[in-house]
């Protein structure tokens, strides 16, 4: 049984003439034609060789960019019970605006996800309204309390994809034993959101200088990083399988890298927030920029990207964390946590780290669709008889994040207002349209 | 100036206007008739999420000598307790048309997302852990009426820093007067990173002998519940400051309220070398001139406005 849910539409027939198909898995970096046929890669052939059969739409791919569609292993799609910030329609809408093709929703919802029953509503209601492919984790404890294991065989039953109590740490080691030696009964990842509740006490941003100047109350690093190396330890003696979302810290990599030198299952993800900003945006007290973990320090950024280049973190997620406008305009100190990241995860890590030559194009966008296999998800790729998971990218393009506002419900996005370099013109999940820009629609129409 | 959200927004020459007004009013206080004309008619909010008393009451009194009509707003008893946002609130209370919003909030910068929901002006009362830039002023308007400067000047700030907005906002205000400025206490409450402030950081009392000025700052009971301290007993051993550790020459402050026989002893407290009284004093005529030199700020930047200018110079009538 497949554990991606999306609503049915008709498979795309498409041929995209002259586009620069970058395909780092496949060794493919040049000017293709690719056509499409019934939602699959039918041929890649040299540029301008292939002509168009009836009913197929062309596409002028020239000067654009072809790329395997992302996946993201880390949103939020708020439903059930918030609706008002995001729901399976919006989400998946924003996750197809940013050149998604699949994602991963957290089961932080409520209710919390923790019940078979609950999890098959849910994946009823993607299979209606998702527009690109969900996946949706469960939770490792009942209502997230921390207590008590959900019924995991069950859930994995019902369709989970694995488990997390993302949102909050597993703070008993115990019971983390206990769901990895269950987890080799029902399988599915277990994702951890790390954090030692008693050392980030009340805090609301990294603590370091810029806190101190604030009086803010901090979340030091060693929150972070003392329970991946607890984790580690504990993921390596059960010879589990675990991810460890959401990095920010430097002492959080070499714990990372310590585990898995003792030979321990583990993987990383790291969010585009914390590649491109630092604890410095947090003076303006602007709540877009409050986010947990927290934005870090200028050598914590240096070490995720090194990280992220080597390999050490496999892969990007977004952590798309929408909030409404009216919870997140009030003080930086009461406002919840999070940003949404989902329409600009591409646009902002090629503007901030691929045009500065920090990191190669293609080393991003393996990165970016890197995530599927973590999460035992097939991955994208433009091969011939592969499903089309693909999106086509106009680098040259720039926009102003926000102006012509979020295909999201919410707005708090942390690069709002950012010029950024790179637009979606066209994305492809599952062998279907999913999405496309509004002047390109209309220029192919 | 618009408003005064932060010391950090001002610089030396504004700060000396402010307390040149504040002399100013300091003559008038001395006066059988107490007050100025220069806010007859002006409507001054005084917005309190927090408890205070010589804030909120010196704040009053301050709009109150200057003629203006103040509207005493506080959380409790309020449409806050109903769950209105701030957003709401400050919509709510602008529709009467204040001149001056004045705002304590237990939240650092709701004063700065106040001034983007108004068109009155905005004064920081007190911000969350982050600013109390009227509290700075005046602290500085007593130490210049004692020293005439503070150039040079050695000023020690002893006690629980992190958790102090006082502490911020007199670090900054100090420094930019010239002063050299060193805080000092337990690691748990003055932690390393506070040298982002511009001063040094010091874990004892051990060279208190070299500070010309030193300034308390008030212990709150619930530093004992979130384990930053073991005991009151331990910090009154190793930091209150007493007649032992001072010198009579050094000058003590505080910005109250105090803990008698904790932060500080009584005797101390009751001596010629604290200023403690007179940084009340001085609440009202610096209060009084931040009231003036906001309102002038913004009637210079309002061309449509229908009121006539306020002048920088306090007039008398």
């Amino acid at each position: 049984m497949s554990s991606l849910f999306a609503a049915p539409r008709p498979p795309a027939e498409l041929l995209f003439r002259e586009a620069h198909v970058l395909d780092p898995r496949n060794d493919l970096d040049e000017p293709r034609d690719v056509l499409v046929r019934n939602g699959v890669i039918a041929e890649i052939a040299a540029a301008g060789s292939l002509e168009a059969s009836e009913g197929v739409e062309v596409i002028d791919g020239a000067g654009k960019h072809l790329f395997p569609a992302f996946v993201d292993p880390h949103v939020h799609l708020r439903s059930p019970g918030e609706e008002h910030k995001e729901d399976l329609d919006t989400g998946t809408r924003a996750a197809a605006a940013g050149g998604y093709c699949a994602i991963v929703a957290m089961p932080n919802t409520t209710p919390v996800i923790d019940h078979p029953m609950l999890l098959r509503g849910l994946i009823a209601s993607a299979k209606e309204q998702a527009h690109v492919r969900v996946g949706f984790m469960a939770a490792i404890s009942v209502a997230l309390a921390g207590e008590q294991l959900t019924e995991m065989a069950q859930l994995r039953d019902a369709g989970a994809l694995g488990f997390t109590d993302d949102g909050k740490p597993v703070s008993s080691a115990g019971l983390l034993r206990r769901a990895l030696q269950y987890q080799q009964l029902c399988g599915g990842v277990i994702a951890l959101h790390e954090e030692d509740a008693t050392l980030s006490g009340a805090g609301v941003m990294h603590e370091g200088a810029v806190s101190a100047a604030l009086g803010l109350a901090g979340i030091p690093a060693i929150s972070e990083s003392t329970m991946i190396a607890r984790d580690g330890l504990i993921a390596g003696h059960e010879g589990g399988r675990v991810h460890f979302q959401h990095l920010s810290a430097r002492g959080s990599v070499e714990a990372l890298v310590q585990a898995r030198a003792r030979g321990a299952r583990v993987s990383a993800e790291v969010s585009p927030h914390h590649l491109l900003l630092t604890e410095e945006a947090v003076r303006t007290l602007d709540t877009r920029f409050k986010m947990n973990p927290p934005l870090r320090g200028e050598d914590d950024r240096a070490a995720l990207i090194a990280a992220l280049r080597d390999g050490t973190i496999e892969c990007v997620a977004t952590d798309h964390a929408p909030h409404s406008r009216d919870e997140k305009t009030v003080p930086f100190e009461a406002a919840p946590m999070g940003t949404t990241g989902l329409e600009t995860a591409f646009a902002a890590l090629y503007t901030g780290l691929v045009l500065p030559g920090t990191l190669t194009l293609a080393c991003l966008v393996e990165r970016l669709t890197a995530g599927a296999a973590l999460f035992e998800l097939e991955t994208p790729t433009v091969a011939v008889d592969s499903e089309a998971n693909l999106c086509l990218v106009d680098l040259e393009a720039s926009w102003r994040v926000g102006e012509s506002g979020y295909e999201s419900r919410s707005a708090n996005c942390c690069f709002g207002g950012q010029e950024l370099r790179s637009r979606t013109l066209l994305t492809l999940a599952g062998g279907q349209v999913c999405y496309r820009e509004r002047s390109f629609a209309l220029s192919a129409a | 100036m618009r408003h005064l959200l932060s010391i950090e927004d001002l610089d030396r020459d504004e700060i000396e206007r402010i307390l040149s007004a504040a002399a100013f009013f300091a003559e008038v206080a001395d006066r059988p008739i107490k007050k100025v004309p220069s806010f007859r008619g002006r409507l001054v909010i005084n917005l309190f999420y927090e408890a205070s008393t010589r804030t909120r009451s010196s704040f009053e009194l301050a709009a109150k000598r200057l003629s203006a009509d103040v509207l005493n707003v506080v959380a409790s008893g309020s449409s806050v307790e109903k769950g209105e946002s701030l957003h709401d609130t400050v919509a709510t209370l602008s529709a009467y048309g204040p001149d001056v919003i004045v705002i304590r909030s237990p939240h650092a910068g709701a004063p700065g997302l106040v001034a983007g929901w108004t068109h009155a002006a905005v004064v920081n009362a007190g911000d969350g852990k982050h600013q109390h830039p009227t509290q700075a002023l005046l602290d500085v308007y007593v130490l210049r009426q004692r020293l005439g400067s503070l150039e040079g000047c050695d000023i020690w700030i002893v006690g629980d820093v992190l958790h102090s907005r006082v502490a911020r906002s007199c670090v900054q205000a100090f420094i930019k007067m010239g002063a050299e400025v060193t805080v000092v206490g337990p690691p748990t409450l003055v932690p390393a990173e506070l040298a982002a402030l511009g001063c040094n950081v010091r874990h004892t009392l051990e060279h208190i002998g070299e500070a010309d000025v030193v300034y308390a700052l008030r212990l709150q009971q619930e530093r004992m519940s979130e384990d930053f301290l073991p005991s009151l007993r331990e910090y009154a051993a190793n930091y209150q400051l007493d007649s032992r550790r001072l010198k009579a020459r050094q000058l003590v402050m505080h910005p109250g309220p105090v803990n008698r026989g904790v932060e500080i002893s009584g005797e101390l407290i009751d001596s010629s070398q604290s200023l403690i009284i007179e940084q009340v004093r001085a609440g009202i005529v610096v209060r009084m001139a931040v009231l003036v030199e906001v309102l002038s700020g913004s009637r210079l930047r309002d061309p449509g406005g229908q009121r006539v200018a306020v002048s920088a110079e306090p007039q008398l009538a």
